[in-house]
């Protein structure tokens, strides 16, 4: 097993080196200029150089790279060239919104998708089913920034009940801070929840089909003490699995739904450090993603290998 | 179906209007103030960057300069008390007040000056508007209130220069800071900066003139112009002084609870044409779609009819400005025979490069049909603003776009040699230096009006319309400005009441 | 989620029979030609010119002249939408061709070599998907432009992974089967075996994921057209119509309730039209559910 970690550790280390190499080679490929940016259309030649000199853009790009990447290695991901503080900072104030709301996300997601799966399921083929699987169908069809808009349009501009965007921060309270978040966690949950409750559907009837379970209906259990006695627990792992790659997709694919209500998170972050060529957090958020992706990725195979022992041996 | 849901959900929101209107009541004099900005700033210093959003939140409020330009665009004594200049026009003394205290209870004197000035124009400065202080000779501290500047030719607008916000004097204990934590002479100083969210001002308990009437000033950043609406509605901000979406402003109007005051700014906007590159280097072609573009129908379509057409490169609101718009009448057919006198084929290929603003997008796209319509097929070429400045201003590779020139007085960038439009006419360029030396008010005058014919009988660009500056407020809310000759939000004289 | 140890030989039952008796396919099937029609027809024919732009007639409610209305340039909405669905299915097609193209050929030579080489084609997978695919869209456009055939590249990007993992999971028990055992003791190479025996069994399984990826080909078009990295004006696209509806929300709601519909609408289709191909092509699986 050890030597089995040991070889998948230093996969991951090579492929997030390979990552670093790429991100770090597009950005340098990226038209724009930070220092043009800041400094606007009246800029000099000599203040652009100054300004790029104070950026660090005057040294070749391998003394770059690696000053950056050996940055990254000790938690330090640079100074922002737009708001000149540390991008771990930024990063850091900006999880304070991404995060919760991908954890709201993920709460609403599971609160909606077991009860109503499971319901499904007990009830196959009857109307309810067909109804939950109708739903879900369209569920899974609506675009979730098309989605925000309509409730904009109606929580926000007509009801006036919630904030149609913007983030007061956590000082605020927790009540304007969860309010601010309402809209987007439905939002982003909708599909998700609609993909969910049908995976927990199909789960809890493959369970339903296992012969334990038919010997509980044989004792005399009603199917739906079955159901919550038995199945249920059993059908909750795939649906855990299938979680936890919708939690890692909120994380990171929460760009557009910030972008739509305005929030100041994560997404938000790497999509105007692009714009104002704050090149350094794009790199650095980036490269914050794709290894959270990874070392999950990493944690799952080792956990299905500390499982199942015959998945050591590949690779 | 769509209809219907349209019809249920506008009685609605007439209804709330309603009831929010019943339930304000009148009390105390509020001694506070939410306004809306599209745009975050990247950071508060404005000796270190050009974004506008910099001096929206900072100028007059946080930083001061030796002069300032007030709500009409004029020049006002600010640091400076008073001034003298040399009967040649190259040595300013400035006489500083006194008893003026930094944020961080250093004082303020002519050494803070002579700092501000030489750093702008060092070699290592990093001030976006470097070119200000380029005519600067020499700076001289006299005494601790006084300080006389040497240039080195005379320079007309040197003290409406030394008004711009780049302009502003730091102290050098805490210049290098600024960007974050920004250390100036104004009546509010910085409280909180929620990032991505708000920036909060508070008053200066210790500002050396008339104190602001705000204890505390917040601007809230709201890039989405569904939610500025909904903001505005749901009262979350109480003005928006640069309303981003022309198309709800009837909305306002109609409601009794917000003012809206539609002013001007400086922002000329153009369609600009690469005059180096061919087929623009044939004035024909220039003319040609001068005449092809209807201006009326962007600004209407754009702008939804705010923003006031313009025939060349000049403010109608500034002095000595004459009426060119008629210069070259919108007239698809004459467009036409004119391309097809120069030469170009019709069919022949554009690229129309859009950098973000809605002006742009919009109107970009609207030419384009316009365009179309005289046989130039324009291939719409969105861009964020660092590819505009590097592809369009640096490289000049471009063929059209639209752009709003938003300062003030600006005629010099015709003269300037490898500007983004690359016009080069010796003529034009004899008249400017006359313009730039010229200190007679109506000699001055004389030679502006032949400056701006002189553009436009070359078509140098399609000039279309001065951006407007639609300014939304709470009704009870007094002192903001009207006007935006340069883009800040001035909070000296901002108040709640009669 | 699909194993690959459930692929069974097809039943031969009448196909047609089958697949008029089954609710899902007829329906989604019957939306799926509804789109393409109209997206066919607006070659030849629209209510208006699409895209053509008319100040003067900007933002009328419906009418019997503008069965939709017209937008803030007066565009007839209507044919917007006719002409907008050729965009969406164009991009979503090419996007999926390009994960069949190349990730099919990827997941079955993975398939076929094992070993370094196919873990190596599998580790670039993962690799690419670990990519935040919006952030990879608005770089390509700053790099090569914005515009049709970037927003194809993007999405397509991210296909590829899909069908090679696809393929590669199919194939893999595949190539221990008693028929591939025969070819190869037939003397047949790896190449021949995968033409003749590997991909015919694979068939359904890619023509089902290729419906699925197609509708959400069709949901990431409408995104990135959104966020204006699709295809640019005149050309007109449903997400960017409703980027431009969002100012409007207050003033004219059915700018963004039309466009919607019409993605939700089309994105349904195609889901239900998968789910029947795969109950249709798949009777072992449409027993399990």
């Amino acid at each position: 097993m050890l030597a089995y970690v040991g070889r998948r550790l230093l996969s991951l280390a090579v492929t997030l080196a390979i990552a670093s190499a790429i991100v770090f080679t597009v950005m340098e490929i990226l038209p724009g200029d930070p220092a043009e940016v800041m400094l606007g259309t009246n800029a000099r030649p000599d203040t652009l150089a100054a300004l790029r000199a104070q950026y660090g853009l005057d040294r070749p790009a391998p003394e770059r790279y690696l000053a950056w990447a050996g940055g990254l290695l000790q938690g330090d991901m640079g100074l922002s060239y737009t708001y000149s503080v540390p991008v771990t900072q930024l990063v850091a104030e900006r999880m304070w919104v991404s995060l919760p709301l991908a954890l709201i996300a993920l709460t609403l997601t599971t609160l909606i998708a077991i009860p109503v799966g499971a319901l499904a399921a007990a009830k196959r083929n009857s109307a309810t089913d067909v109804g939950v699987m109708t739903a879900t169908q369209v569920g899974i069809a609506v675009p979730n920034f098309w989605f925000a808009m309509l409730l904009v349009l109606v929580f926000a501009i007509t009801l006036r009940w919630l904030p149609a965007g913007g983030f007061p921060g956590w000082k605020a309270g927790a009540w304007p801070a969860l309010k601010a978040l309402v809209l987007p966690a439905v939002a982003l949950a909708l599909p998700q929840a609609s993909i969910l409750a049908r995976v927990m559907r199909s789960s809890l009837l493959d369970t339903l089909g296992e012969d334990y379970v038919r010997t509980a209906r044989a004792k005399g259990l009603t199917r739906a003490q079955t159901v919550r006695r038995h199945a249920l627990r059993n059908a909750l792992i795939p649906v855990l699995t299938i979680m936890g790659l919708q939690f890692s997709f909120l994380l990171a694919g929460t760009i557009i739904i910030e972008n739509v209500f305005f929030l100041p998170g994560l997404g938000r972050l790497v999509f105007q450090a692009i714009t104002q060529r704050d090149l350094i957090v794009v790199k650095s958020v980036v490269m914050l993603l794709v290894a959270s992706v990874v070392v999950v990725n990493f944690l799952v195979e080792v956990g299905y290998a500390a499982v199942d022992p015959r998945l050591r041996r590949r690779v | 179906m769509a209809h219907r849901i349209a019809r249920v959900l506008s009685l609605a929101l007439v209804a709330g209007i309603a009831g929010f209107a019943a339930g304000v009541a009148s009390a105390a004099p509020r001694k506070d103030v939410t306004l809306g900005v599209r745009l975050e700033p990247p950071h508060l210093d404005p000796t270190a960057g050009a974004a506008a959003a910099i001096g929206e939140v900072v100028y007059a409020n946080v930083f001061e300069g030796l002069t300032r330009i007030d709500r009409n665009g004029a020049v006002k004594p600010a640091l400076a008390e008073r001034w003298e200049v040399s009967p040649d026009g190259r040595t300013y003394t400035f006489f500083l007040r006194k008893g003026v205290k930094f944020h961080d209870g250093t004082d303020f004197d002519a050494s803070d000056v002579k700092f501000t000035l030489d750093r702008a124009r060092a070699a290592d400065s990093v001030n976006p508007q470097k070119g200000l202080f380029a005519p600067i000779e020499a700076v001289e501290v006299v005494d601790p209130a006084t300080v006389k500047v040497a240039l080195k030719q005379p320079t007309g607008r040197f003290l409406f220069d030394m008004g711009w916000a780049a302009a502003v004097i730091v102290a050098p204990e805490s210049a290098a800071d600024n960007r974050t934590k920004p250390v100036g002479t104004g009546p509010f100083t910085l409280a909180t900066w929620a990032k991505g969210d708000r920036i909060e001002l508070a008053r200066n308990p210790n500002y050396w003139g008339r104190p602001a009437a705000l204890d505390k000033a917040t601007f809230k950043i709201i890039g989405d112009p569904t939610a500025a609406f909904a903001a505005l509605m749901a009262g979350d901000v109480d003005a928006f002084p640069i309303y981003p979406a022309p198309e709800n402003v009837d909305q306002f109007k109609a409601d009794p609870r917000f003012k809206v005051v539609v002013g001007n700014t400086e922002g000329k906007t153009i369609l600009a044409m690469n005059n180096g590159r061919a087929p623009f280097t044939d004035i024909r072609v220039r003319r040609a779609l001068s005449q092809a573009v209807d201006r009326k129908a962007v600004i209407d379509g754009a702008m939804y009819g705010y923003g006031a057409p313009i025939g060349s490169h000049f403010a109608p609101q500034d002095k000595g400005y004459v009426d060119l718009t008629g210069r070259y009448p919108h007239d698809p057919k004459a467009a036409q025979a004119l391309l097809k006198e120069a030469g170009v084929a019709a069919g022949t290929r554009l690229r129309l490069v859009l950098p973000p603003p809605d002006y742009a997008r919009r109107g970009g796209e609207i030419i384009a049909a316009q365009l179309r319509k005289v046989g130039i097929e324009a291939e719409l070429v969105p861009m964020e603003w660092a590819q505009w400045l590097s592809e369009v201003f640096k490289n000049r590779n471009y063929d059209l776009t639209v752009i709003s020139h938003v300062e003030p007085l600006d005629l010099d960038i015709y003269a300037r040699e490898s500007y983004y439009f690359d016009y080069k006419n010796p003529e034009y360029k004899a008249l400017y230096d006359e313009l730039a030396a010229t200190s007679d008010e109506g000699k001055r005058i004389e030679l502006l009006k032949k400056a701006q014919e002189k553009i436009a009988d070359d078509a140098v660009n399609v000039f279309l319309f001065l951006l407007p500056k639609i300014g939304i407020w709470n009704a009870e809310l007094k002192g903001l400005w009207e006007n935006a000759p340069i883009p800040v939000n001035d909070l000296t004289e901002v108040r709640w009441g009669e | 989620m699909t194993h690959p140890a459930d692929i069974a030989p097809r039943v031969p039952r009448p196909f047609v029979a089958r697949a008029l008796a089954h609710p899902s396919f007829l329906l989604g099937g019957a939306i799926a030609l509804v789109v393409a029609a109209m997206a066919l027809l607006s070659f030849v024919w629209t209510p208006h010119e699409a895209g053509a732009i008319e100040i003067a007639r900007k933002l009328r409610p419906p009418s019997t002249e503008h069965w939709f209305g017209t937008d803030q340039f007066g565009r007839d909405v209507l044919s917007m939408i006719m002409r907008g669905a050729v965009t969406s299915m164009a991009v979503s097609f090419v996007a999926v061709g390009i994960g069949v193209g190349l990730g099919v050929p990827l997941g079955l030579l993975a398939a076929a070599r094992r070993g370094v080489l196919g873990e190596a084609v599998m580790r670039a997978n993962d690799f690419v998907f670990a990519f935040p695919a919006l952030i990879i869209a608005i770089m390509l456009r700053d790099v090569f432009g914005p515009g049709a055939v970037n927003a194809m590249v993007a999405i397509g990007i991210f296909n590829v992974p899909v069908f090679a993992r696809l393929a590669y999971g199919a194939a893999l028990p595949l190539w221990t089967r008693e028929f591939v055992m025969a070819a190869r003791v037939a003397g047949k190479g790896g190449a021949l075996i995968t033409l003749e025996h590997i991909l015919p069994n694979m068939l359904n399984l890619l023509i089902v994921q290729a419906t699925v990826q197609l509708s959400l080909g069709i949901l990431a078009e409408a995104a990135l057209s959104y966020v204006g990295l699709g295809v640019q004006p005149p050309q007109p696209s449903w997400g960017r119509m409703l980027n431009e509806a969002q100012t409007l929300m207050a003033l004219a709601p059915r700018l963004a309730l039309i466009p919607g519909t019409a993605i939700v609408l089309t994105v349904l289709g195609l889901n239900l039209l998968g789910d029947g191909l795969r109950d249709l092509l798949d009777p072992r699986l449409a027993r399990e559910r």
